[in-house]
């Protein structure tokens, strides 16, 4: 009787808990399990932090050698005070864990391509890059090396893994963060490779342009021609102040790199021979080429306390959780404070009792392509040096979620992996097959750097340790209580030859291979200058009386480092909080030449009332990227516009995309030559149109666009702009969209729409550190946290915050210190 | 008359009874999250009453229990985490559809678990 009521509400129950713990298909993604989701004991509820809740812990770990007591202050930022160096990064490393965890999973995901393993087939394009571009490769190759060669290294890498793992053991499922409860999958114990994976990523996102930019750049001066390349792509900078003051004598080369003799031809002009058409596959974005950084120290000689102040503000790609979490460690050996990386021991820009330092990107090219001949599909043997070589097969299996495991199958040469061949292709590569050699292959004990940096007492332990350094090459600047300030670009760097590798290289003879790395004291230094200042912001580190090629001008910005240079010579008595000012200041110098420079070519009386109206907005503008001014909106647009009058014919009609010249080249030329021949529309036959019309083109069309901009209210910087802090799935509401923040590309603060100052650091080496800092985010990864974005705020503001930096009993009984967690061996 | 407090006592009970161990199957993450179906069950299978009172008492249990403690977890953080995740789901970025959406499910499932075990007790 009652069997029909009772199999129909068994199956309506069994069904809604199916339907409920299923993930749905929504759009191109799929939904939480919502069952689960939405279950208060289970789900997202549970990341739901009380905003008052307290940090106070007591844990036990077996793993550890003694006591470790850790003060967490008001802003979530650990003290560790530890007994031991390796207790230290064993809390560290448990740290990481218990804010960042999801974080760091992800990203060395994206690092060793296994984001098809969570995500599914959409991103297999994404995995098959870095599989075939060696960062697995790359990582084993590092932790072989340490395990064979450094105990150190590998007792403090092993220590920090044993942290990470303490707490994933302790974590409940339903304490889970909240991405893993989007996304349906569950954390995996930390080994040492993946802290080498995320270094290796760090690599990539400072030196892996040349990846895209090599093949971009090889495709434009196909199209173009090398002599109309060279006019566009020239590698003079007429108002370069590089890092090295001009004029600075070098020492001779040690490496005379020489010019293969077939190069104009073979290189320079070569007609590239499509091969074969592979299967054409999407590349990920291209590290963002503003990738750069500003650092600074100024001498004692020009403060008001006579001690040097060092500044440091990486420019990064803005995300939450942030790159960064902030921390002090002190063990009997060191004690140091500043950023560090989840995913990684030790700080990595920051202060320590005796010295301050940080870094800059070196924007040297060490990615080159070769092209291989392959004996035939079976890629088994390939033309070298006169003879058939084989090759050796590196295999690769990719998991991907709900689906079949794809395996990269790499033919590895002499040069490196062969990257494109028959299986992998992307627009850019165009069938060819090509090798990659990247100095982010060679092992090394990066982590090592910063490990004897945080312990360094003074210029010769800076030296020392940064002496280890190879990949990415970076400008480290450093200051020191006994008032030594100095900069280095350091990493291992290729000598090369004028414009080697820039462009895919013939790979058939060794005679386009790499004839030598610069030796270490070859690499630009400067110490105690009589300016009374170092400082790099990314431009060109030494100029042309430099032995050896850097690589295009268009890895190296140039206003940056005009503008920091251009401050610092007239500033003196400097305190921290000038330096403070300086980190956010809005000044754009690039304006204050080209804004003249256009004003030459404009015909006011010829344009539309409407131009005319923009033109005097921009002539009133005051200069300053603020967020609240127009001018700069209308600045930009109408730079934008000419450029495109100027340039957008010659590299229209290729159904590729190509590499868009440097906007210093056009001003340069407006400069100089007003008859630049570029400036004729090659579109337009019969007619030659002058660089004179093509700006009051460019005027024209930028005002259309203007009066859009006006229409919607987005005339003023930071509403144009829009700066965001993406969480690292780019989920919105996750993310904290339109900042009320000025800035931009070529300014000082060079925060531009997801890309900016990741951490802003000012130290004062006075005997008590006086040192300032933030970054846009928080110490907690967890979105339910109060703690996920408390610094975004005021970051935006351009204000800091005072770093606690104090010996234990100090710490214990400072106002700021709110929590304390213990560690015990039992 | 003694039958019908009787009647009132029993849903009472019932309700409480589901709540409590449905608040307690899931003190345990490591239990799946529709734990409280089979709990809910047994209550309805030893407690009889009609099938309709005993959705009821499920539905109102789980779905109480789950109203409970959203509420209390989202004052807590004073909306935080819910007003992001309202904007995913998508409820447009509202704590209080987020919080029914939540209680829905919870008296739904658990609705539906009581009566099928009120069934199989008539059956």
């Amino acid at each position: 009787m009652r069997l029909l009521p009772l199999i129909a509400s068994a199956v309506a129950t069994v069904g809604l808990v199916a339907v409920l713990n299923t993930q749905l298909p929504s759009g191109t993604s799929k939904t939480p399990k919502l069952g689960y989701f939405l279950s208060p004991q289970h789900g997202f509820w549970k990341n739901a932090e009380k905003v008052d809740a307290g940090f106070d812990a007591s844990i036990v770990a077996g793993e550890l050698k003694g006591k470790v007591d850790v003060y967490m202050d008001d802003r979530l930022v650990p003290h560790i005070y530890a007994d031991h160096d390796e207790d230290a990064y064993f809390v560290q490393g448990y740290l990481h864990a218990k804010f960042r965890l999801w974080q760091m999973d992800f990203q060395t995901r994206v690092a060793s391509g296994r984001l098809s393993e969570i995500a599914g087939a959409d991103k297999l394009s994404i995995d098959r890059f870095f599989r075939r571009l060696g960062m697995v490769y790359g990582a084993e190759k590092t932790e072989q090396y340490i395990n064979e060669s450094n105990p150190v290294m590998k007792a403090t890498v092993d220590a920090y893994t044993a942290g990470v793992n303490a707490y994933i053991k302790q974590l409940s499922p339903e304490d889970l963060p909240l991405e893993y409860k989007l996304m349906n999958y569950q954390p995996e114990e930390w080994t040492p490779k993946k802290t080498y994976l995320f270094l290796m990523f760090m690599s990539y996102d400072l030196t892996g342009r040349s990846a895209t930019a090599d093949l971009q750049l090889t495709n434009t001066r196909d199209y173009l021609g090398f002599d109309l390349f060279d006019k566009l792509f020239t590698n003079q900078q007429d108002s370069l102040d590089p890092i090295i003051p001009k004029g600075t004598a070098f020492a001779k080369p040690s490496i005379v790199p020489l010019k293969p003799i077939n190069s104009d031809s073979a290189y320079l002009k070569k007609q590239v021979q499509i091969l074969v058409n592979g299967k054409v596959s999407a590349s990920p974005e291209a590290p963002d080429k503003n990738n750069g950084s500003n650092n600074w120290a100024v001498s004692g000689s020009k403060t008001k306390s006579g001690r040097p102040i060092l500044c440091s503000d990486p420019h990064l790609g803005l995300n939450l959780p942030s790159l960064w979490y902030e921390v002090q460690i002190t063990t009997p050996t060191h004690s140091t404070y500043g950023a560090s990386f989840p995913g990684s021991p030790a700080v990595i820009i920051g202060f320590n009792d005796s010295l301050a330092w940080g870094v800059t990107n070196a924007g040297r090219d060490v990615l080159d392509y070769y092209e291989l001949k392959f004996k035939d599909s079976t890629q088994k043997e390939y033309w070298f040096n006169g003879a058939w070589q084989a090759t050796t097969t590196r295999q690769e299996i990719i998991k991907v979620k709900d689906s079949a495991d794809v395996v990269e199958n790499i033919a590895m040469t002499h040069w490196g992996p062969a990257m494109f061949d028959k299986f992998y292709q992307n627009p850019q590569s165009k069938g060819r097959n090509l090798a990659v050699k990247w100095t982010g292959h060679t092992a090394s004990t990066g982590v090592e750097t910063f490990y004897k940096l945080n312990r360094a007492k003074n210029f010769d332990d800076y030296l020392a340790a940064i002496s280890l350094w190879k990949c990415p090459g970076q400008n480290f600047v450093f200051a020191s209580k006994s008032g030594d300030i100095a900069i280095k670009q350091q990493g291992s760097f290729v000598a090369r030859w004028d414009r080697q590798g820039d462009f895919i290289m013939p790979g058939q003879d060794s005679s386009y291979d790499w004839q030598g790395m610069i030796p270490n004291d070859e690499n630009p230094m400067i110490k105690n200058p009589e300016r009374g200042f170092v400082s790099s912001a990314n431009q060109k580190s030494v100029d042309p009386s430099y032995p050896y090629y850097l690589g295009t001008a268009s890895s190296f910005p140039l206003y940056r480092g005009i503008s920091v240079n251009k401050r610092l010579r007239t500033m003196n008595q400097i305190s921290a909080e000038d330096m403070q000012h300086l980190q956010t200041d809005n000044y754009n110098v690039f304006a204050e030449v080209a804004r003249p420079a256009l004003m030459k070519f404009i015909e006011l009386n010829k344009l539309s009332p409407n131009a005319q109206r923009m033109v005097k907005e921009m002539t009133n503008w005051n200069l300053y990227n603020n967020g609240n001014e127009k001018g700069i909106t209308v600045f930009k647009m109408i730079w934008d516009s000419v450029e495109d009058a100027v340039w957008g014919d010659e590299l229209a009609g290729s159904a590729i995309p190509l590499t868009k010249p440097e906007s210093f080249v056009l001003l340069d030329q407006m400069n100089k030559d007003s008859n630049y021949i570029v400036a004729d529309d090659i579109r337009t036959k019969g007619k030659v149109e002058t660089l004179k019309e093509q700006v009051n083109l460019g005027v024209e069309n930028a005002t259309k666009k203007l009066l859009e901009l006006e229409k919607e209210g987005k005339l003023e910087w930071s509403l144009f702009k829009a700066t965001r802090v993406s969480h690292l799935t780019k989920i919105p509401a996750l993310s904290r969209l339109n900042l009320p923040i000025g800035g931009g590309v070529n300014i000082i603060n060079a925060t531009s729409e997801a890309h900016g100052p990741s951490w802003r650091m000012v130290v004062h080496m006075t005997d008590e550190i006086e040192a300032y800092g933030l970054y846009p985010g928080g110490q907690s990864g967890n979105p339910g946290s109060p703690y996920y974005d408390s610094f975004v705020d005021y970051w935006a503001a351009g204000k800091y915050y005072r770093l606690l930096f104090l010996p234990k009993e100090k710490l214990v009984a400072h106002e700021r210190t709110k929590w304390h967690i213990q560690f015990n061996k039992a | 008359m003694k039958n019908i407090s009787s009647e009132h006592l029993k849903f009472i009970v019932s309700i409480l009874l589901s709540a409590l161990l449905g608040y307690a199957v899931g003190i345990y993450g490591n239990l799946p999250w529709y734990s409280f179906v089979v709990t809910n069950i047994i209550i309805a299978i030893l407690i009889d009453q009609k099938p309709s009172k005993s959705f009821m008492s499920g539905a109102l249990g789980i779905g109480l229990l789950w109203f409970g403690l959203a509420f209390i977890i989202d004052n807590q953080n004073h909306h935080i985490l819910s007003v992001k995740v309202a904007q995913i789901l998508p409820l447009k970025g509202s704590f209080v559809a987020l919080i029914s959406v939540t209680t829905i499910v919870g008296f739904l499932i658990g609705g539906l678990a009581s009566l099928t075990g009120s069934f199989v007790r008539k059956s």
